[in-house]
């Protein structure tokens, strides 16, 4: 199974693709197979690192979560945007300690923080494991750290690790 | 293209909708880069557009098509998957050249590096051991 198939979630991801490119037959469906299995197996050559998905049933919660706070934080920054006179908003830097070391679940929180508008991902040191983003409405530094991570890291420590 | 008139006026409705809400959405983004004073504030604008300025539209087309034609077309998805998948990356390129840029010219708006490193200086010894706390 590991043999043929190193990367089962790759080569299933990369089939998925194949047929939502190209319309759904069976041509496509075995060419589409074909051609996952064979670049799966050359990413075997690079020896990514195998990511665990401990919990994968958490990961629709997750989506859900996280699509509506980008559509509420659309709303706050696209208000903040159309109201300049707004002088008493503050931006600036917030540190947070995460406990979340899991190199797969990292890369969906820089996603996360990046795609939500109004914070953005600056800078991440791996040693101390201290995450530093720039939040554009900061009224509380300790809400911000309360909410990323009870709000996400929980959720992808809990999926990943 | 050509037969838009088949369209339901509900599919017409919610795909008109989608379209001015991703496009209004994405005008702001620009309209932020504009009015922002400093690096770091502008790089939030342009994520209206990155995310539900591209969802919306994409949303817009997939139910235009999948109505139009009757079979669920739902590639527009991996729009979507690919900004967001890519969008951190030259994000956190420009951020760390703009904070090297910041911390180079000894600017005081933005933190140190030894922000990001206090744990280490606090904690040099607890590196063996296990982490629990």
């Amino acid at each position: 199974m590991s043999r043929v198939l190193p990367y089962p979630l790759l080569t299933a991801g990369l089939i998925l693709m194949w047929l939502l490119l190209n319309s759904f037959s069976l041509g496509h469906l075995l060419l589409g197979t074909i051609i996952a299995v064979a670049a799966s197996r050359v990413m075997a050559a690079l020896e990514p690192s195998k990511p665990r998905l401990r919990r994968w049933q958490l990961i629709p919660r997750l989506t859900a979560v996280v699509t509506l706070d980008i559509l509420r934080s659309n709303i706050a920054v696209a208000s903040v945007i159309l109201n300049p006179r707004r002088c008493d908003r503050v931006s600036g830097f917030v540190a947070i300690p995460l406990e979340l070391r899991d190199k797969t679940g990292l890369a969906v929180l820089a996603c996360i923080v990046t795609s939500t508008p109004g914070t953005a991902w600056i800078e991440y040191d791996s040693d101390s494991n201290i995450l530093l983003i720039h939040v554009l409405d900061l009224v509380s530094e300790e809400e911000w750290i309360a909410l990323i991570k009870n709000r996400y890291e929980t959720l992808l420590m809990e999926i990943f690790e | 293209m050509t037969h838009v008139e088949a369209l339901p006026t509900w599919a017409a409705l919610a795909t008109a909708v989608l379209v001015l809400i991703g496009a209004a959405l994405t005008l702001i983004g620009a309209i932020g880069t504009l009015r922002f004073g400093t690096f770091f504030e502008r790089v939030h604008a342009p994520t209206l557009g990155t995310s539900w300025g591209t969802g919306s539209i994409a949303l817009a087309s997939i139910i235009f098509f999948s109505v139009l034609e009757s079979r669920p077309v739902v590639h527009e998805v991996l729009i979507g998957v690919f900004i967001t998948v890519t969008t951190p990356v030259t994000l956190m390129l420009l951020a760390r050249a703009a904070l090297y840029r910041e911390r180079a010219e000894g600017s005081t708006r933005v933190p140190p590096h030894s922000v990001v490193r206090r744990a280490r200086h606090l904690g040099a010894g607890e590196e063996s051991g296990n982490d629990a706390p």
